[in-house]
């Protein structure tokens, strides 16, 4: 069996982090830990088969596989679903993730559903051995028992497909696990997550989804050096493929205009009336909740829109129109300061963004309603232009072309300095030229 | 009867009008305003019966060709180009028949001001009707062309024959040539209707592919489309308009408009809005500014949320396509229910409609990519009230329209704009949201299949009901137009009406082509719309032919039956079992690999309309559980198309008719809310797209030398859909009876317990 | 005021407002008619040109953009009389159907061969992915790159991707007599339908297509 790591592509910058993080828990927790280096194997099992699993289990760990994400993770482009052998490229080697089909030799099979369990929760796979924090235990420590059982099963009834994962390919010493027993010991709170009585239960269900296994707070919270989620401050924004995840609560710039109907609908189709689309890695994620029962995506639109509303903090921010419409003031000052931008987005964004043109007819957002041009950094905005953004579900939502070839970097900049002095009130991002580099850069991986 | 070309701009560079000298006879029929053709045009009256094709409205020799003194011929049709390559096809005939080299021959195409009227070019009747007329008036030319040299040489008519280099030569050694020929007879005569034929064993150039007229243009940057027309002076216009059809804007800012740079005008009619521009960009940018409003719904609400199953709570009218009502309650012990829907879909032409419309001398001079110029001159002249013989329309290329597409509402209105501004050639675009928007759909619709077993596993009854609206709605008078509704006053629509059969509309070949039992097929025709909508690439036939084609193979497999050999065992028709041979032997189905739970193989088949050209498919595909996503590996189709004028046209055509009808199977749906249409871009109107074609598509072309023409430009539509819904049976077990099979529907449907 | 923009290597000064969209600026005033208005949205690739090498939507790419660099249309491919290998490729596979999408398609494929010249079957298709074609023409213009990618002195064998799924096919059609009637007459005349197989008369294939790959 290969070595086991199992990267999230939306987690690049916490592994990027990881070094740091790796280092200090060495420093500061190897002595005290030893004990929990040291993980014993768990005996392995004859493949139980599928007869094995109750039909109504099945279904049920199919919803919460597409919550937790598992296929976006463990499928290479182009493989077979869940067999792993998808790269993750990290400023310290690259990643694969693990084969997770019941496949005896090279997948699960042989694991029992205490060995599935102990791994998903506590980041150690059957034979003893420390996973990379790649995979989010440090929240899928909260699925409970019988959530487990149905993930178990619905993973134990896929198609097993022979597929050995590659090695990893990390520089020393990262590539030495008992490492990561150290980083657990700082930042892996085990354990469940606590009703609140006095709240709803779809407040409930959301709750312990978002915390457990959707991990939404892996790519939307804020990460330490340690390349571990700051839990003062849950939320609060953070970052997946070099694409900011914005603020989750109340300093959202958006967070007065998302109800709970609208974040449904974002959800469950990657586009809200009103809302800009899904894009990046907020794709995949909304895809998967296509597929999750209703029920299961509005308690984590409750959850979210109570988070959104101040319920876990964050300063609202302080611009008191940052939702009206661009005033026309704004727009004449826009194209005075920025002509060559406004020349730009007049030829090659109006058709869309601009008044009167179809979109607008089709309830789509006024781009003063895109969260992502009133954000503290440019990074998604240069990814959209850059990239474009492909509807997640089904091919079919909204699309818009990448201009990564038709735009020069200083043409991109123009752009870019244009529609944050047009759509936002915000201060003009600093010198974007970096930015355009690093975006570039991702692109054409 | 015979009347002068109306007053119109001279395209010269572009041959529209070939040099002078030309006599050109159009015999002015008095319209029918009857159904021809099949497919709802009002069409021209039938005169000779007896005669062939498009002889019938047209007999005299005239109409159809001339042959200069040099020997050149020019050739007339009615029939247009569609991006059907019939051009190609239509030349083909006509050199085989007139026994000529193609390149010394102009085919004059679908011209109000020069050609006889042929209808419609719909409903896969382009070489049935079109191409039949040239050939028989191609032989009548032939033969009298022949008759004159044997008489020139003093030989009995046997002695002479044509060369195929447009002469005609006698045994002696002795040659003439068609021009001096030509100029010594008249072709002021009407056609006969059995004039002596070429042999197929000797053809030319019938039956070879022989590379299309039209295609180096268009690889090379060439003036193809009406799209790229440009006339001295000529101005741009866009509309202004709401969201969709049944949408009006609250207040446009027509003053906005009006003031912008370069705008030469606005035309304002009611709620007919156009802004005139210098420019393309001006127009555009006027049209936004103007466009800058809210919108509002005038008409009743969509059905929104419900699929093409609203049209069975829809109060419809009863139509016997078959059988007397109970006839298939007797039957086998073993009896099947199964339905099935297809959503509306839009015709989705990469170029939305567009035309040019010039104002002159009190005539009006249209160029239009409609598919019924004869209609667009008598209707658009009602429309900007001009009597019919001041208006002329030249059918110009555009993008394939599969259908009605915006392309007569685009003439329509650019005639309206163009009278405002008389002397300047206006240039109408419909933009690509206009057009989503806008054009008449492809129907929705829905079927009801019940069939039942005999102990042997034979079909014992047989019951097809098909519930739809109108299929056809295309102007034969103003209020057919878009435009019409928006003046003040307003028209009303006319009343939708279902084609009748043979042909149909909704009931296309609801009507099985094979031999069952106990039949019954009713039609249950919806008169009041859903969406707007009008004929699209093989009407009701596309799900028609898909619900009998899925329900053989459910049948097949309660039967215990192979799929082919259930389909042979009820077929009489050799020549469909011809192509269900030929295209399973191809495609190796007794080889074929078996469901493994991924991949699997089917098979469809139709004969268009049971009259055009019969199409065989079968196909191998692999289905992703995990993903929902349906791969088509390879195809294999045969098609008898009576004789072939150009086999590589109709391997064309049925690549694409294949390739467009796994689009609509896998993909495709107009959505709407109770406002609006809310698919306007490509974004929200998924289509195949690279990733996701078949691996190969392969398309055998069976010889039928000698038989009449068979329309062959729909006949994959239905059999391609139906093979992959049962090859996707075939993999999974999945029956799939709803359209479009979408991933996500594919993965939601085989469920997380499906054990592939 | 004008801009600068230089056209299959011909410099223009160029009148339009400097937001133009490059496609109206190579139609409507240099008078090109092979980028064509599709959606004006950059979703179709109907109006695909090059600027600096790149396959690009010139609907949504203003005039300011294009200014000071290279912009190649598919009339700076070659004219009807000197076709470029690509477009000679898909005349030769009769890759056209309305023929709407086509200058876009050349483009966008061209600007893969300038980089790729041997592109294989998935990269093709991933990169043809941007541009819609509605009649089905996919897999000629599949074809004709494939044909026009073909290593110089190639054959079929090594140069095409194996078909999905069994090859049943391809060894009948070759099989089967190409010319039963007598030769053409005519110049442009190619193959004629007559032949027989299995006992059913088939339209043998011409040897333009035995010679394209599996879509026989």
């Amino acid at each position: 069996m290969s070595p086991t790591a199992r990267p999230g592509p939306s987690r690049r910058r916490s592994r990027m982090l990881l070094a740091a993080g790796t280092a200090l828990g060495l420093a500061v927790g190897a002595a005290l830990a030893l004990a929990l280096v040291l993980r014993p194997a768990i005996a392995p099992i004859t493949p139980p088969g599928r007869d094995a699993f109750a039909p109504d289990l099945v279904r049920r760990g199919a919803g919460l596989a597409a919550l937790g994400d598992c296929a976006v993770c463990h499928t290479a482009p182009g493989g077979a679903a869940l067999a792993g052998g998808r790269a993750l490229p990290t400023p310290f080697g690259t990643l694969y993730s693990d084969n997770i089909t019941p496949d005896p030799a090279t997948g699960i099979g042989t694991w029992s559903e205490a060995a599935f369990a102990r791994a998903l929760r506590e980041g150690v796979d059957r034979e003893g051995r420390h996973l990379y924090p790649a995979l989010p235990y440090e929240h899928f420590t909260h699925v409970t028992d019988a959530d487990v059982s149905a993930l178990y099963a619905f993973l134990m009834t896929r198609r097993p497909v022979r597929a050995p994962a590659p090695e990893n390919e990390l520089i020393f010493p990262l590539n030495f696990r008992p490492l990561l027993a150290g980083w657990k010991l700082m930042f892996l709170h085990e354990g469940g997550i606590a009703p609140d009585p006095a709240r709803s239960a779809a407040w409930n269900r959301g709750a312990y989804l978002v915390q457990g296994l959707g991990h939404c707070g892996g790519c939307h919270s804020p990460r330490n050096l340690a390349g571990a989620e700051e839990g003062g401050a849950p939320f609060a924004g953070g970052s997946a493929e070099g694409w900011d995840a914005p603020p989750l609560d109340a300093s959202n710039p958006g967070a007065a205009r998302w109800s709970e109907a609208a974040l449904t609908a974002y959800l469950s189709t990657g586009a809200a009336p009103g809302h800009g689309a899904a894009a990046g890695p907020m794709g995949p994620v909304t895809h998967g909740l296509s597929q999750v029962p209703p029920e299961d995506v509005a308690a984590i639109a409750t959850y979210i829109a109570w988070s959104l509303s101040g319920g876990q903090g964050g300063a609202t921010p302080p611009r008191a129109a940052a939702t009206a419409p661009a005033p026309a003031a704004r727009a004449a000052a826009a194209a005075r300061a920025e002509p060559e931008g406004a020349t730009l987005f007049a030829g090659a964004c109006a058709g869309c963004h601009g008044a009167g043109a179809p979109m607008a007819g089709q309830g789509r957002p006024d781009l003063s309603q895109m969260t992502d041009l009133a954000a503290p950094g440019p990074a998604n905005t240069l990814r959209a232009i850059l990239g474009g953004i492909e509807p997640p579900v089904d091919g079919r939502g909204p699309k818009m072309p990448g201009f990564a070839d038709s735009f020069t970097d200083p043409q991109v900049a123009a752009l870019t300095r244009y529609l944050r002095a047009r759509y936002s009130a915000d201060a003009p991002w600093p010198d974007l030229a970096p930015a355009i580099r690093t975006a570039r850069e991702e692109l054409s991986r | 009867m015979s009347r002068p070309i109306p007053a119109g701009p001279v395209l010269t560079r572009r041959g529209l009008l070939a040099a002078g000298g030309l006599l050109v006879t159009v015999a002015l029929a008095p319209r029918a305003f009857a159904d021809a053709g099949g497919e709802g045009g009002a069409g021209p009256a039938v005169l000779r019966p007896e005669l062939p094709g498009s002889l019938k409205s047209t007999p005299g020799l005239a109409a159809w060709i001339h042959i200069d003194a040099a020997g050149r011929a020019t050739v007339f049709s009615g029939k247009a180009e569609l991006g059907q390559g019939i051009r190609g096809a239509l030349l083909q005939v006509v050199a085989e028949a007139l026994d000529m080299p193609p390149p010394a021959i102009t085919l004059v195409s679908a011209d109000t001001g020069r050609v006889p009227d042929e209808g419609l070019t719909a409903g896969s009747h382009s070489m049935q009707d079109g191409g039949t007329a040239l050939l028989i008036a191609g032989a009548n030319v032939r033969m009298l062309l022949m008759r004159e040299a044997a008489r020139q040489l003093a030989l009995p008519e046997a002695g002479v024959e044509t060369t195929g280099r447009g002469v005609v030569a006698a045994k002696d050694g002795r040659v003439l040539g068609y021009g001096p020929l030509a100029a010594a007879l008249s072709l002021e005569v009407e056609a006969v209707a059995n004039p002596p034929l070429r042999a197929p064993a000797s053809y030319r150039s019938m039956g070879r592919d022989i590379p299309r007229p039209d295609i180096p243009a268009k690889l090379t940057g060439g003036e193809a489309f009406v799209q790229d027309l440009r006339l001295p002076g000529m101005l741009h216009a866009r509309l202004v308009r709401g969201p969709s059809y049944g949408t009006s804007l609250t207040a446009p800012d027509m003053a906005a408009a009006r003031a912008a740079p370069g705008v030469a005008g606005v035309v304002e009619r009611g709620g007919f809005r156009a802004v005139v521009a210098d420019t393309e960009w001006q127009a555009i940018t006027a049209m936004r500014l103007a466009q800058r409003s809210a919108s509002r719904r005038d008409l009743g609400p969509l059905p929104a949320g419900q699929g093409p199953d609203v049209l069975r709570a829809m109060p419809s009218r009863r139509i016997n396509v078959e059988g007397l009502p109970g006839a298939s309650s007797r039957g086998g012990p073993r009896r099947l229910v199964s339905n099935y829907s297809r959503p509306w879909l839009s015709h989705g032409s990469i170029g939305p409609s567009c035309a040019v419309a010039l104002l002159k001398d009190g005539a009006l001079t249209l160029w239009s990519h409609s598919q019924g110029v004869f209609d667009m001159q008598r209707a658009t002249a009602e429309l900007v009230g001009l009597p019919p013989e001041r208006v002329r329309v030249i059918h110009t290329p555009s993008a394939g329209c599969y259908g009605q597409n915006g392309a007569d509402d685009v003439t329509a209105e650019a005639g309206l704009i163009a009278m405002a501004f008389p002397g300047r050639p206006v240039r109408l675009q419909w933009m690509r949201e206009q057009e989503f928007g806008w054009e008449p759909c492809g129907c929705g619709m829905t079927t009801r299949l019940e069939a039942s077993l005999d102990a042997a596993g034979h079909i014992a009854s047989w019951k097809h009901e098909v519930w739809s609206n109108a299929h056809n709605n295309r102007a034969t008078d103003a209020s057919g137009y878009l435009a019409a509704h928006e003046l003040d006053p307003a028209l009303a629509w006319p009343e939708q009406k279902p084609i009748p059969m043979p042909e149909g509309d909704g009931d296309r070949n609801a009507n099985p082509l094979y031999a069952f039992a106990n039949m019954e097929v009713r039609y249950r025709f919806v008169p009041e719309p859903v969406l707007r909508a009008s004929a699209l690439r093989s009407l009701g036939g596309h799900l028609n032919v898909f619900s009998i084609e899925s329900m053989l193979d459910e049948l097949a497999a309660l039967a215990g039956t192979d799929p082919l050999a259930f389909r042979l065992a009820h077929m009489d028709d050799p020549r469909a079992r011809d192509v269900m041979i030929a295209a399973t032997d191809r495609f190796g189905w007794a080889r074929r690999p078996r469901g493994n739970g991924r991949r699997g193989c089917g098979m469809g088949f139709a004969r268009y309309k049971n009259l055009g050209a019969y199409c065989a498919v079968a196909m191998e595909v692999e289905v992703t559980p995990e993903t929902g996503a349906v791969s088509v590996l390879r195809v294999e189709a045969a098609v008898d198309a009576g004789q072939p004028a150009s086999p590589d046209g109709i391997r064309n055509q049925v690549e694409g008719g294949i390739v467009q009808s796994l689009s609509w199977a896998l993909r495709e749906a107009v959505t709407f809310d109770s406002e609006k249409r809310t698919s306007f871009d490509w974004g929200s109107y998924p289509i195949l797209r690279f990733a996701d074609v078949p691996g190969s598509v392969s398309v055998h072309v069976l010889a039928r030398p000698g038989q009449p023409f068979l329309g062959a430009g729909e006949t994959a539509q239905g059999p391609a859909s139906a093979a992959l819904a049962n090859a996707i049976a075939d993999a999974t077990g999945l029956r799939l009876r709803h359209m479009p099979f979408t991933p996500a529907r594919v993965k939601s449907a085989l469920g997380p317990l499906y054990p592939g | 005021m004008t801009v600068s923009l230089t056209v299959n290597g011909t410099a223009h000064d160029i009148a339009s407002p400097p937001d133009t969209p490059l496609l109206y600026v190579l139609r409507d005033e240099l008078g090109l008619n092979a980028a064509k208005y599709g959606c004006g949205l950059g979703q179709c690739g109907a109006c695909t040109v090059h600027l600096d090498g790149r396959a690009i939507f010139s609907c949504v790419t203003p005039l300011a953009a294009a200014a000071g660099r290279r912009v190649t249309t598919l009339e700076g491919l070659g004219g009807p009389d000197s076709m470029n290998p690509l477009q000679q490729a898909f005349l030769d596979e009769q890759a056209a159907q309305c023929g709407y999408c086509i200058a876009g398609m050349i483009m966008r494929a061209q600007a893969l061969l300038d980089v790729t010249p041997h592109p294989d079957e998935a990269t093709i298709r991933a990169h043809m992915q941007p541009n819609l074609c509605r009649c089905g023409t996919h897999m000629r213009i599949l074809r004709a790159i494939r044909r026009a990618a073909r290593p110089a002195g190639a054959t079929r064998a090594d140069a095409l991707p194996a078909a999905p799924g069994p090859r049943t096919a391809s060894a009948t059609a070759s099989a089967a007599p190409a010319h039963t009637a007598p030769a053409s007459d005519h110049p442009a005349a190619a193959t004629p339908c007559a032949a027989t197989e299995a006992g059913l008369p088939v339209c043998a294939l011409d040897m333009r297509q035995l010679d394209a790959g599996e879509e026989l």
